[in-house]
């Protein structure tokens, strides 16, 4: 349904949505790129995990295992140069938007050649030449710089859509919800995407948001179009991403044209732990069992392979590919230098004066402007 | 019309630098409570909605969480946005918005996303509108790395400063004075008469179409002798108040507007200090962690052996804002309070 009816009262949303089933448009050369993202999401979140555990990635790491579906499936809605910006877990968002892994895990493990030279860190990757504009990591701080992203987009007249992504937990934050409002009074082309795991950190959706048995509420209070999609599935997330953000979509001059804002729930789950210290008292082991029988990719996989757009042996390929990139992103993370002393006065002001610096942009922003 | 017989509100001054600037680059726009269809709550941006239309001046719902975010997510997407806020005292709300993500992007970003905002608004006790709507924020915002924070005394210094403050690509915050917003309608009668002459006039944009006062350079606005009042915004007057009675007194000060805190202009002050070997600092927020305390100890660092007494600081009383108008004089910084800290500080009691 891609409007409120107030039937639903489910969390967990129905796979089809009712949308046109533009997945089954896509050609398998880029069906196969989606699945092989999400595999290199979850080979290099399991990477991030180890070098965690062996102490070489430092601070809070948020693990985007069993959410891949939904970075992949919306951003393959996106073009290429329409905004995106997230919350904290943001690996996926990060690799979904092409930023090349060895730069994303080098920033996680502090080194120079790192997305923000390892200044950001897991929490914080930004990627301008791919138009990710963060990782930002207080809860539903991220939603009014979503909001200003679109009011550029609709100040410039650009033919664009914002993604704006968040976590259930931010439902329950002011900044959500003015964000909501001011992008409603002004029709900017933005979507919220709430991808909802259930869980804000150890707190489940019901103990901490009201109406969580029907979130089109939320939407419906700003007068902001609602959907939702199985956020275990690619083709209901890209089926539903397509239809809404095309429909969002502004022509080109003309700031008053699209639909307007989006609000949508896409409803996922993490297999891991809300980050990597945490024991996960507040659920139980069946419950993560039970979803993991759905895992995305495997679903994706299956999919594919019963309509005839890979056979086993490709996507066996794919994988190893994935597992081969994580590998070579930790060793490149690993034979990195970490910066030098310098540069912790360096990006401090654009324009600097004493005592700072002027900084070299990141290896990552000098490779695109090579390419 | 010259400079010196120009009668130019504090408020016109700010309106005439955001007009200037918003016709040089489209990029500009202003946003805010009421700076459109209100014509400003305090007039600053009165008329500017016909100059430029809704688009580019821009009336926002009272969330500022909401537009002050959006504006550092625009200036991250290449606009140039100016911030309202009626009063500072408001952004208290915002302030993951105004001190996380606005100073911090470019940082955390590896240099990828700078940030060129101005916030800009009433800072500063009004006249009895008690503790919440009487912040003065420069002393617990000058501690974040990565923010510019100005503070204009004069209309002169409100164009200058500001025009500055829109062009840098970094972020400003721009704090004004309600009771200052009207100085300058009655010409030179509203200033101390070391400002007289064209010293607190801005030129007009015939006159001069890109009149800009740089960031990081203090004003020495009265030299002097005997000892060294350092002070930035509404105290100015508090202190040139202080001079001319103190002058009457045979005790000369020499009077620093700092400009701007942040970058702090320590040189001209330490090169003050090293002439009059005493100073006051008057700093109108309070005094614990303060402004006044950093410069204090900025100069005892490089100056140290040419104090001939301690600094003193006129700052707030360490006390929320009163709203009894007996008890709030008695709170804030005022022409007294220095005229007996430089008699303290000179040993002139």
């Amino acid at each position: 349904m891609t409007t409120a009816t107030g039937q639903n009262t489910q969390t967990q949303a129905k796979t089809d949505g009712g949308y046109p089933d533009a997945a089954t448009q896509l050609d398998a050369v880029r069906l196969k790129q989606y699945l092989g993202r999400m595999m290199l999401i979850r080979r290099f979140e399991e990477r991030t995990m180890q070098s965690y555990m062996q102490g070489k990635i430092g601070g809070f790491c948020h693990i985007y295992i069993g959410q891949e579906a939904v970075a992949v499936g919306s951003i393959a809605a996106t073009r290429p140069d329409d905004p995106i910006i997230t919350a904290y877990r943001d690996h996926g968002h990060a690799l979904a938007r092409d930023m090349d892994p060895r730069h994303c895990m080098a920033e996680m493990f502090g080194k120079i050649t790192g997305c923000a030279k390892g200044k950001g860190g897991s929490m914080h990757l930004f990627d301008k030449p791919n138009h990710m504009y963060g990782g930002h990591a207080i809860v539903g701080g991220q939603c009014p710089l979503g909001v200003g992203l679109a009011w550029g987009i609709h100040y410039l007249k650009e033919p664009k859509v914002c993604l704006c992504y968040l976590g259930d937990g931010a439902l329950n934050q002011g900044a959500f919800h003015e964000s909501m409002n001011l992008a409603a009074i002004w029709n900017l082309p933005i979507i919220f995407v709430v991808e909802n795991n259930m869980y804000s950190m150890g707190t489940s959706i019901e103990r901490g948001t009201s109406m969580a048995h029907d979130l089109s509420v939320k939407a419906k209070a700003y007068g902001i179009r609602y959907a939702e999609c199985d956020g275990l599935d690619f083709r209901a997330v890209y089926n539903c991403f397509k239809h809404e953000v095309d429909r969002t979509r502004p022509t080109e001059g003309d700031q008053e044209s699209g639909d307007g804002p989006a609000f949508i729930n896409v409803v996922t789950y993490r297999y891991q732990g809300h980050s990597m210290s945490d024991p996960q008292k507040y659920r139980t082991r069946e419950e993560v069992q039970q979803k993991q029988a759905d895992d995305p990719i495997t679903r994706m996989a299956e999919w594919l392979i019963d309509d005839g757009h890979a056979t086993q042996e490709e996507i066996d390929e794919l994988d190893q590919q994935a597992k081969e990139q994580a590998i070579a992103s930790v060793r490149y993370a690993e034979e990195s230098d970490e910066p030098e002393l310098d540069e912790l006065y360096t990006d401090v002001f654009s324009e600097p004066f004493e005592p700072y610096k002027t900084g070299e942009p990141p290896l990552m922003m000098r490779e695109a402007e090579d390419q | 019309m010259t400079r010196n017989d120009r009668k130019i509100q504090f408020r016109e001054a700010l309106r005439e630098a955001m007009v200037e600037e918003m016709q040089r680059d489209e990029k500009i726009f202003l946003m805010g409570e009421e700076v459109a269809y209100y014509n400003g709550a305090y007039k600053v941006s009165q008329g500017m909605l016909d100059l430029f239309g809704p688009k580019r001046v821009v009336d926002t719902p009272i969330s500022e969480t909401g537009f002050a975010g959006l504006g550092v997510g625009a200036a991250m997407y290449g606009l140039r946005p100016i911030i309202e806020f009626m009063s500072w005292s408001f952004c208290l709300v915002a302030a993951d918005q105004i001190i996380n993500n606005a100073p911090k992007m470019l940082y955390m970003s590896g240099g990828q996303f700078g940030v060129p905002i101005v916030f800009r608004g009433n800072n500063g006790a009004g006249g009895q509108l008690g503790t919440t709507h009487s912040w003065c924020v420069e002393s617990m915002f000058a501690q974040v790395p990565g923010l510019k924070l100005a503070i204009p005394s004069t209309p002169r210094e409100a164009k200058g400063l500001l025009k500055t403050a829109i062009r840098d690509n970094d972020p400003v915050f721009f704090l004004e004075s309600e009771r200052m917003l009207g100085m300058g309608a009655r010409g030179d009668k509203d200033f101390s008469r070391y400002l007289h002459g064209g010293k607190w006039a801005p030129p007009s944009e015939e006159e001069d179409d890109d009149f800009l006062i740089p960031f990081g350079k203090a004003n020495l606005v009265k030299t002097g002798a005997d000892c060294t009042i350092v002070t930035a915004g509404r105290p100015l007057h508090f202190a040139l108040e202080a001079a001319e009675a103190l002058e009457e007194d045979g005790i000369d000060v020499e009077v620093i507007d700092c400009r701007t805190y942040r970058p702090l202009d320590i040189d001209t002050i330490v090169k003050s200090v090293r002439k009059t070997n005493y100073c006051v600092v008057v700093d109108q927020s309070w005094p614990f962690a303060s402004i006044a305390s950093e410069i204090a100890m900025q100069i005892y660092e490089r100056a140290m052996d040419d104090l001939d007494n301690k600094v003193i600081r006129v700052t707030n009383d360490d006390v929320a804002a009163p709203y009894s108008k007996k008890l709030e004089q008695a709170m804030l910084p005022h022409a007294r309070k220095i005229i007996d800290a430089v008699r303290a500080v000179t040993y002139n009691t």
